[in-house]
């Protein structure tokens, strides 16, 4: 589409897929995703980077993807809620949240999975209060965050043991 | 009934049904349907609170590449019935609130879209508005009747005479604020519209967020001129709905439009958290007066409680906010009334509990106020005051355990450490208890069908009902299971389409009751006339049961709900430490869904108590804390310790499956539970809702607690 603003090549790899796209400069990366990509697994509850319902990787960390230009993930790699399963295989942290009831609507749920992998890999044992505090910026409205602090707690167990 | 299996399935924890899609990001939203040429819509919105458009100009919009429609009131397609003013969605040129559509522009992205409507330019004439609710009764009017078809003004015996002969008076004026329900996920709505032979065929395809697909249908039908069955409304996931998403908005009916213009084409249309607080209704405002009397013993002799509240100058919608006060307590005389002021200002509509969290957030701070001046524990006050009958109807309660619940709470809570306000300090922190009691009506709403259908060796259950995330997918299954007598995984429940079966809404609490009990009702119906060996392909279906004894009960839930909160001597900063709700609910069909459905609720009122407040510019009628930035819900790291515990008492009394309902009870105490226990640490009386810092230091002058050395409260 021949759009006003110009168009701009990225290279970007998501969710362990290499993609050459042409996008608009302004266009948001969560947009990219769900929008060009069909990724709608990440999804979008403010624009304004308050809920991070839209977190997602860039290079391994995590980042509200609202927050973020599709251009400035040029040359980077992408992981999002739909990348993390392997073969069918839930990602621990994805079985933490389904066995801990940690979600009802849900849609808080990738963000708040892809928050808290990112909390453990910087911080392998947390406390609650690490828990509470490394979530701070991700929004749930429906079941009062005490499943979901459980889930990540079982997590880091799960993992303690297994290593 | 069908006889229940011996291990009876529900009551038993199961996993939610839909977890495993959530947690993998594969659970289609309405804006996550996959859907082939969409279109990106992007509204227009009035930025005065009154008036009329003058001259709208769409011109450099249309030329910008990429816009495939630019709607107006000039171009827009004529509704067929605009008699509800919500949904007469650009057919004037009147506006009747700030932000308000009046227009939108179509285009094949997302960017291109919101860059196209920033380029329409509009010039208005403007009229005086008023936008904020005034705090006298001047120029108010009384609603003929209130929200769920309750009478606006009751009155039993003579309140004049027991308030003038009390031995101890409370009256005191309680506020609340305008809250927002704000769902995680935003409004959402794609329609693809088939303009057909253009003889009166014309259908529409609506993928939308809503807590009634049924409900979406038979709103929109009228209004958009098309029969019913030419409407078809999917919505398999919605992420939150808190009332809502319990009728459509004018949201709908704009993509209803827009998707008229661009050649079949699906139109897709998410709001953004800053127009939710405009469009998709709200929480009034209250300003409730108070006045409680009593004897010397602190028994009741009167209860009057009037309440002024707001609607739109378009729209009535009257909030209920008195009725609890009318079945609370018992009480010889008794009055209760309702005065609406119409604004300019956007509809308000449900939102989480209507009328019971407002009305019962002023209702229990007054008593623990009372409770106070009776020299009384707050729970003996309640416990004196327990009404044998319900006061208001004259019926005999369905179930009513309220005293069990604070009896069972006070144990669990630690309430005898209770101490006198401004008592009890932790180093920096005041800390104190605080206790509300809790109701909200159980109401089985009538008139849906449910059908059953034996499938491939496994029973498909057919309910065109909706889970905005309190677990329908799996208590409903749970429930068919067990009625058939068989496990869960023989069991296929549909729902969230209107071409399954009729449902009522999902509001009021009602959605288990019922559906569950037209569930059974379906399965009786299959076994009677298939027995217990069915061929491949029987069917069966049923309507919801008439439950022949309800009538004669008073049928609600009960609660007490217990806070403990901790105030920074120096800051006035709240933390609430410690929440216990203990709940008379009838059964529970799943409990961790259930507990995470009370839990989430009292978060609800505890952030109604110290977070939530919509903040009305009086010049502009514009929210002007309208996003998460400055609206704020609570976090993770606003909660500590919380849970929600429920007696073990069926009540089918008030229905057949004994379940009373879990989505509203929860947040209906706790707002008065937490300022409560705001007033035992502080011994700072906040009145008006939400209690801030600012308020709790300002108001501590005046106070007599508080250590001399560092505490200023
Ligand atoms: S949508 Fe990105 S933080 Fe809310
Ligand atoms: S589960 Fe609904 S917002 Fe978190």
């Amino acid at each position: 589409m021949g759009l006003a603003w110009g168009m701009t090549r990225i290279s970007v790899s998501v969710d362990g897929i290499a993609y050459v796209d042409e996008v608009e400069p302004r266009m948001l990366l969560v947009h990219y995703l769900r929008d060009r990509l069909g990724k709608t697994g990440t999804v979008v509850g403010c624009d304004t980077s308050n809920c991070g319902s839209c977190t997602v990787h860039l290079d391994g960390r995590s980042v509200k993807s609202c927050a973020v230009l599709a251009v400035q993930a040029d040359g980077h790699e992408v992981i999002t809620i739909e990348g993390i399963a392997k073969d069918g295989e839930l990602h621990p942290m994805q079985r933490a949240f389904h066995e801990s009831h940690a979600l009802q609507c849900g849609y808080c749920t990738p963000g708040m999975i892809m928050q808290s992998i990112d909390l453990l890999a910087a911080n392998p044992d947390p406390t609650e209060a690490d828990v509470r505090e490394g979530l701070e910026g991700n929004l749930c409205r429906c079941t009062g965050y005490h499943n979901i602090v459980k889930a990540v707690l079982t997590a880091a167990a799960d993992a303690k043991a297994a290593r | 009934m069908t006889d229940l299996p011996a291990s009876g399935i529900h009551g038993h924890p199961h996993r939610r049904i839909d977890g495993r899609a959530k947690v993998l990001g594969t659970a289609t939203y309405a804006f996550e349907q996959d859907v082939d040429a969409a279109t990106y819509l992007y509204p227009l919105q009035a930025t005065i609170a009154r008036g009329r458009v003058r001259r709208i100009d769409t011109s450099a919009a249309e030329a910008l590449d990429g816009v495939v429609a630019v709607l107006t009131h000039l171009n827009a397609p004529r509704l067929a019935d605009t008699d509800d003013k919500e949904y007469a969605v650009c057919q004037s040129d009147e506006v009747a609130f700030r932000g308000q559509f009046i227009g939108a522009v179509v285009a094949e992205t997302q960017e291109v879209a919101r860059h196209a409507a920033s380029l329409v330019s509009v010039e208005y004439d403007e009229q005086p508005h008023q936008v904020v609710l005034p705090d006298d009764d001047k120029g108010l009017d009384d609603p003929d009747e209130v929200n769920a078809g309750y009478p606006s003004d009751t009155a039993q015996g003579d309140v004049g005479a027991a308030l003038a002969d009390a031995e101890r008076l409370v009256d005191e004026t309680y506020s609340t604020p305008m809250e927002h329900n704000n769902p995680m996920e935003p409004h959402t709505s794609v329609a693809i519209w088939s303009a057909g032979s253009g003889d009166g065929d014309a259908s529409l395809l609506l993928y939308d967020s809503t807590q009634g697909v049924h409900s979406v249908r038979r709103t929109l039908a009228p209004v958009l001129g098309l029969k019913p069955e030419r409407i078809r409304v999917v919505s398999p996931y919605v992420g939150g709905g808190f009332g809502s998403k319990g009728l459509p908005h004018a949201h709908n009916v704009l993509v209803a439009l827009a998707a008229q213009l661009t050649g079949g084409r699906p139109v897709k249309f998410a709001l953004t958290r800053q127009q939710m607080f405009t469009l998709v209704g709200y929480r009034t405002p209250t300003i409730q007066r108070i006045r409680l009397a009593a004897d010397g013993d602190g028994r009741l002799t009167g209860i009057c409680h009037d309440v002024i509240e707001q609607t739109s100058r378009i729209k009535e919608f009257a909030e209920q906010t008195a009725t609890a006060t009318r079945m609370m307590y018992a009480a010889p005389n008794r009055r209760t009334s309702h005065r609406l002021a119409r604004l300019d200002v956007p509809i308000p509509s449900w939102m989480r509990a209507p009328g019971e969290a407002p009305g019962m957030a002023g209702l229990e701070m007054a008593m623990d106020e009372l409770a106070e001046r009776c020299s009384l524990d707050p729970i003996e006050l309640r416990v004196r005051n327990e009404p044998d009958i319900d006061p208001d109807s004259g019926k005999r309660w369905s179930g009513r355990h309220l005293v069990e619940c604070f009896r069972t709470g006070a144990e669990r809570f630690g309430w005898a450490d209770r101490g006198e306000p401004g008592a009890r300090r932790d180093g920096d922190w005041l800390v104190g208890l605080g206790v509300a009691s809790s109701t909200y009506p159980a109401f089985t709403m009538r008139g849906s069908t449910a059908e059953i259908a034996y499938v491939d060796g496994r029973y498909v259950v057919r309910i065109g009902a909706s889970d905005i995330g309190t677990g329908t997918w799996t208590t409903l299954s749970q429930i068919a299971a067990e009625a058939l007598g068989v496990e869960v995984e023989g069991v296929r429940l549909e729902l969230g389409d209107t071409d399954l079966p009729m449902a009522t809404v999902e509001g009021g609490s009602s959605g288990m009751a019922s559906w569950g009990s037209t569930v059974v009702a379906a399965v009786d119906a299959f076994r009677d006339r298939h027995g217990k060996d069915p061929e491949e392909g029987a069917t069966a279906r049923a309507e919801t049961p008439e439950h022949a004894d309800r009538k004669k009960y008073a049928t609600h839930s009960f609660g007490a709900i217990f806070a403990e909160a901790a105030v920074h001597a120096d800051t006035g900063e709240v933390r609430v430490r410690r929440m216990l709700g203990v709940f008379d609910v009838g059964r529970i069909v799943n409990p961790p869904t259930a507990r995470s459905q009370l839990v989430g609720g009292m978060i609800f009122g505890l952030s109604m108590a110290l977070f939530e407040h919509s903040v009305m510019d009086a010049r502009t009628g514009h929210v002007v804390n309208h996003d998460f930035a400055e609206y704020h819900i609570p976090v993770n790291a606003d909660i500590a310790d919380l849970d929600a515990i429920w007696l073990d008492h069926e009540d089918t009394n008030a229905n057949s499956l004994g379940a009373k309902g879990i989505g509203e009870i929860g947040t209906v105490g706790s707002p008065a539970a937490v300022a409560n226990a705001v007033y035992n640490a502080s011994g700072v009386r906040i009145r008006d809702l939400p209690i801030t810092p600012d308020k709790l230091i300002a108001q501590s002058g005046s106070t007599k607690t508080g250590s001399p050395q560092s505490g200023h409260m």
